[in-house]
């Protein structure tokens, strides 16, 4: 048993992205624990538990044959679908913003799911439709479907955070599919032409965010509070920061949020642009691993779906810290495996055990 | 070329351009976060500073005000208070309620809180409650600590242990307007229970009692909570200010004048210090340095007597005989010699008009000597008239009358001191020769406050410029030196000799006032000026009695005086508005005044039947208002920042100057 093709087969994960990942995630726990006031609870260590969990899930789909994943691609997205349509319902009967579904033993979020299921299913859609066919409109009109209906529901729930990562991930695959460039620039000059449309569907909170971002003085105390601690946070830190367990603004209560959504911001006060800097090289990282792997992968359906993933996490990351330097409206997306919450991390992990299996499957002779 | 290969190359292509575009934003981001962190650095440095250190005032302790031998007339105890501010409360009701269960608010603290906000600006902080105990406060700093804008205050409030007595000299204290505030912008003026001074040396010397604030710099939360001190700069309290007024005789005077709407001053003539200076009814500045209800202050406002009113200081009255003291001085340096005197028949034709003396059967021969005891007008009329209406008003304002002094008060009445050019420049008018005898006796133009009374007297009496002072010199200091007013000292001697005999000659006005004390002797001069306009139906039915009058139709009593006629030391004004007559009621107060600077133990047994009366009299109004009143709401409060600026001194109606005096009864 311990010598059999276990071993072999373990050896073929990508350990050193395992070590990076590890490396962020362990940051992530020390700006937990300063975040916490120099104490593991009531985050650092629960992280650091689920993050042991969810690590173990991510080597286990890792293990997983993509050819699994082609063959499971519509269930998985019909399931996901299924269940955000329930979380519609349930949310209707109940009232308010409902974004969680009760299975009893276990609380899901569907529409952290359908960023992969997105992915999944689009290059599945791609792999099986002939070269030359991907502009055309009758094969256009399913994917957009595609991207739209998952989009629309949880647009409804509403989280408009989670609304664009489906959105942006599906447009990622269907460009990377080669959907002919004009057809997104007059995608981008539609949605401009169609702003005025969606400010008038946006809920009062997500206008005065948007408008807050674009002038954070009109309401320095009220939602611009929440940028202008952000960047005070990130600005005082300076290049090396006010040492670990010195951060003023978030220690004192400034900063808003301080574990999850500006969890950049807490870190940054503290370590300073070198931390800044740290963090994103190490996702650099990551994300340059992913695009490799997309780019050895074998098939339209593997180098579809890593980097369509790998988009996915950019995603994440780009709006997060856009987010927290002032450069995007507060949009509530978490910074992944740094920020304190389980659904982003598991996505984050499931997306990375996901690319993982195909780098394994890159590393296995070619039949 | 496999269509498979074609793909690969496609999405290698567009793999490139994403992994780009990737690249572009992780620049984008670290060329932000390097702006933010070294670029704008040294800003956001400050701004996260700012945020986490507070800076707390500590303000300063009020000076105290003392009399000049060190016994408190203004000192400060600590009180325990809890303040609100506007501007940083969310919900009102909430807080309210809140603050009811702990204190319970009746409906109408309520009420005026509320008000309170509705009419002050939201940055200045509005009275919860006050006078608190410390187990209550205590409780309180627990209870409200997270509630934003509530603040329990520990300060200390201003007692005036005199009350009424030291009222109008020394004012009182209250919230800053936001005028104020606006105006220094000092932070510590919107301090809660922060209080400057309204009125009288409180407001004068407000900067030398305010002090100096200490400040202490904390670790704040964003909520608010202090986590720890940094530094603190100690307060450096208000300097204890030392007056010239003697707590004991002020108390006396004032005691003495009971119910009296009047003023008395008493300066020493060889300092210029005022001992004593007092205008009575009061109120009491202790109620005005919290919140004066407004029932009281509408009766302060409506009371005929003027409790509002330093009268003192801004009182104006006609000075009547005690003016003639200056007729007479005017005539001496005019060249007029003792000796030469009138033939006083009761009356005095001008033209085709009459004056008259007080004296209806007329005084008979009356020279210098007998002018002032008898105070006899037919003599003033006439050398009034003489040495014309310039010689007079050069020399009363040779002897301070018409002048303003150096005194830390913040309003002071200058008063009238007519002359030609006066009445030109004010009325476009020449003068005429009428005015003149009027003026020669205290009346017509004439307009002086009581203040300026006692300062002639000193002045008359001592030969010296004095200059009154309220503020104690520093312990050595010299005695100032005063200028010699230049009138030779015969002059002097007889109006001395005349005020000598107004007291003790048998044919004095004043023999009432004469000096219990053996060796000393007092020396003063009455006056009863009149205040109304009388209509020529009662010229022709002939005057009232004073007594039967309306108390606002009463003459005013007034008498002027110094002691001991041997070395003058003290020199004393007494004004009872509507007081009917100077030698009968102004002299007996001076007298007593002065007998108290000689044996205090002699003068306190005159206050008992005084007082006696006084509290059978408020027994009995107490007994009628109880029967009237009703359950009306007397809760209402005036602002905080309550000012009484606008009280204005009455101004009695006299008829035109020029009027020729009508028989009177008194002098």
């Amino acid at each position: 048993m311990l010598n059999g093709p276990w071993l072999r087969e373990l050896s073929r994960l990508p350990w050193g992205i395992v070590l990076v990942v590890t490396a962020i995630t362990g940051f992530g726990l020390v700006v937990l624990y300063s975040a916490a006031g120099g104490s593991l609870t009531p985050w650092a260590l629960k992280q650091g538990i689920r993050f042991a969990i969810l690590m173990s899930v991510a080597l286990g789909i890792a293990m997983v044959r993509p050819d699994v994943w082609l063959r499971l691609a519509w269930p998985i997205y019909g399931t996901v679908l299924v269940g955000l349509v329930g979380v519609e319902l349930l949310g209707r009967i109940g009232g308010g913003s409902q974004r969680w579904l009760d299975l009893g033993f276990i609380q899901l979020q569907p529409s952290e799911f359908m960023k992969i299921a997105v992915v999944l299913v689009l290059a599945r859609y791609y792999h099986f439709l002939p070269k030359g066919f991907e502009t055309k409109w009758n094969a256009l009109l399913p994917a957009l479907a595609l991207i739209a209906l998952p989009a629309a529901l949880v647009m409804l729930q509403p989280d408009l955070g989670t609304a664009l990562s489906i959105t942006f991930g599906g447009v990622v695959v269907m460009f990377l599919a080669g959907v002919r460039i004009w057809l997104f620039a007059s995608a981008g000059l539609a949605a401009v032409a169609a702003m005025p449309l969606v400010w008038s569907m946006l809920h009062e909170y997500q206008r005065k965010r948007v408008l807050i971002f674009l002038d954070p003085a009109t309401d320095p105390r009220g939602a611009g509070y929440h940028i202008t601690q952000s960047k005070i946070a990130i600005g005082s830190g300076g290049l090396s920061g006010k040492g670990f367990l010195n951060g003023t603004q978030s220690h004192l209560d400034y900063l808003p949020e301080l574990q999850t959504d500006f969890a950049f911001a807490t870190m940054a006060e503290e370590w300073g642009l070198i931390g800044g800097i740290f963090i994103i090289v190490m996702f650099g990282v990551v994300l340059g691993w992913g695009m490799s792997v997309a780019l050895k992968a074998r098939g339209q359906f593997q180098r579809l779906l890593a980097l369509g993933l790998t988009a996915t996490l950019f995603f994440y990351l780009a709006i997060n810290m856009m987010m927290v330097m002032g450069l995007a409206p507060v949009v509530g997306i978490p910074l992944p495996l740094i920020s304190y919450g389980g659904s982003a991390m598991m996505t984050v992990l499931i997306l990375i055990g996901l690319i993982m299996g195909i780098a394994r499957e890159n590393t296995l002779p070619r039949n | 070329m496999s269509s498979e290969a074609i793909r690969e190359q496609s999405f290698t292509r567009r793999a490139l351009v994403l992994g780009g575009g990737m690249g572009l934003v992780g620049a984008m981001l670290t060329a932000r976060m390097t702006w933010l962190s070294i670029f704008e650095g040294e800003q956001y440095r400050l701004a996260s500073e700012e945020n986490r250190v507070q800076l707390r005032l500590i303000p300063p302790r009020r000076g105290w005000i003392v009399d000049r031998n060190g016994k408190p007339l203004a000192l400060n105890k600590p009180d325990y208070r809890l303040e609100l501010i506007p501007e940083q409360i969310t919900d009102l009701d909430r807080v309210l309620a809140q603050v009811g269960k702990i204190l319970g608010l009746s409906f109408a603290d309520e009420l005026r809180i509320r008000a309170d906000i509705a009419i002050q600006p939201s940055y200045m902080p509005v009275e919860v409650a006050r006078n608190l105990d410390w187990p209550a406060f205590a409780a309180l700093n627990v209870q409200v600590a997270d509630v934003p804008g509530l603040q329990p205050v520990r300060a200390f409030s201003r007692v005036y242990p005199d009350a009424d007595q030291f009222a109008h000299l020394l004012g009182y204290v209250g919230a800053p307007t936001p005028a104020q505030y606006k105006d220094q912008k000092d932070p510590l003026l919107i301090f809660p229970g922060f209080r400057i001074g309204k009125d009288g040396i409180e407001r004068h010397e407000d900067r030398v009692l305010r002090g100096r604030a200490g400040a202490q710099r904390v670790e704040v939360t964003a909520r608010g909570k202090v986590v720890r001190e940094l530094d603190t700069r100690g307060d450096v309290p208000g300097a204890t200010l030392r007056l010239t007024i003697d707590r004991d005789l002020q108390n006396f005077t004032a005691r003495r004048l009971g119910n009296n709407s009047a003023s008395v001053i008493v300066i020493d003539c060889l300092t210029g210090d005022v001992l004593t200076m007092v205008s009575m009814p009061a109120y009491d500045p202790n109620i005005f340095s919290s919140r004066v209800p407004a029932a009281l202050w509408k009766d302060l406002q409506e009371n005929d007597h003027n409790p509002l009113l330093n009268k003192s200081a801004m009182g104006l009255y006609p000075p009547g005989s005690t003016f003639k003291m200056v007729t007479a001085l005017a005539a001496l340096e005019a060249g007029i010699t003792p000796d030469q005197g009138v033939r006083c028949t009761g009356r005095y034709k001008l033209g085709n008009n009459t004056w008259h003396c007080h004296s209806r059967r007329g005084h008979g021969f009356v020279d210098m000597h007998g002018a002032l005891p008898k105070s006899c007008d037919v003599y003033f009329y006439e050398y009034g008239r003489r040495v014309g209406i310039d010689a007079i008003a050069a020399m009363a304002r040779r002897l301070g009358l018409g002048e303003k002094y150096p005194l830390p008060l913040p309003g002071q009445a200058g008063g009238i001191v007519p002359d030609q050019a006066w009445k030109q420049k004010r009325y476009k008018k020449s003068w005429n020769i009428g005015e003149t005898l009027n003026s020669s006796i205290g009346q017509g133009y004439l307009a002086l406050n009581p203040l300026q009374l006692a300062v002639m007297t000193a002045r008359v009496a001592s030969g010296l410029a004095v200059v009154p002072r309220l503020l104690a010199p520093a312990d050595g200091a010299a005695a100032p030196q005063f200028e010699s007013l230049g009138i030779p000292e015969e002059h002097l001697a007889l109006v001395r000799q005349g005020m000598y005999d107004v007291v003790n000659a048998g044919i004095g006005t004043a023999r009432g006032a004469r000096s219990p004390i053996a060796g000393v002797h007092f020396a003063g001069k009455t006056g009863t000026a009149q205040v109304r306009r009388i209509s020529a139906e009662e010229r022709r039915r002939g005057v009232k009695k004073n007594e039967s009058l309306p108390w606002k139709q009463r003459d005013h009593a007034l008498f002027v005086a110094f002691a001991p006629t041997e070395q003058p030391r003290y020199a004393v004004s007494v004004i009872i508005e509507h007081g009917i007559a100077g030698g009968r009621y102004a002299a007996p107060i001076a007298r007593d005044v002065l007998t108290f600077m000689y044996d205090p133990e002699r003068a306190l047994k005159v206050l008992g039947p005084i007082e006696a009366q006084l509290a059978a009299e408020r027994a009995a109004a107490e007994r009628e208002e109880q029967a009237e009143a009703s359950a009306a709401v007397q809760a209402e409060m005036m602002p905080s920042w309550l000012r009484t600026d606008d009280i204005v001194p009455p101004i009695y109606e006299i008829g035109p100057a020029g009027e020729p005096q009508l028989p009177r009864d008194e002098f």
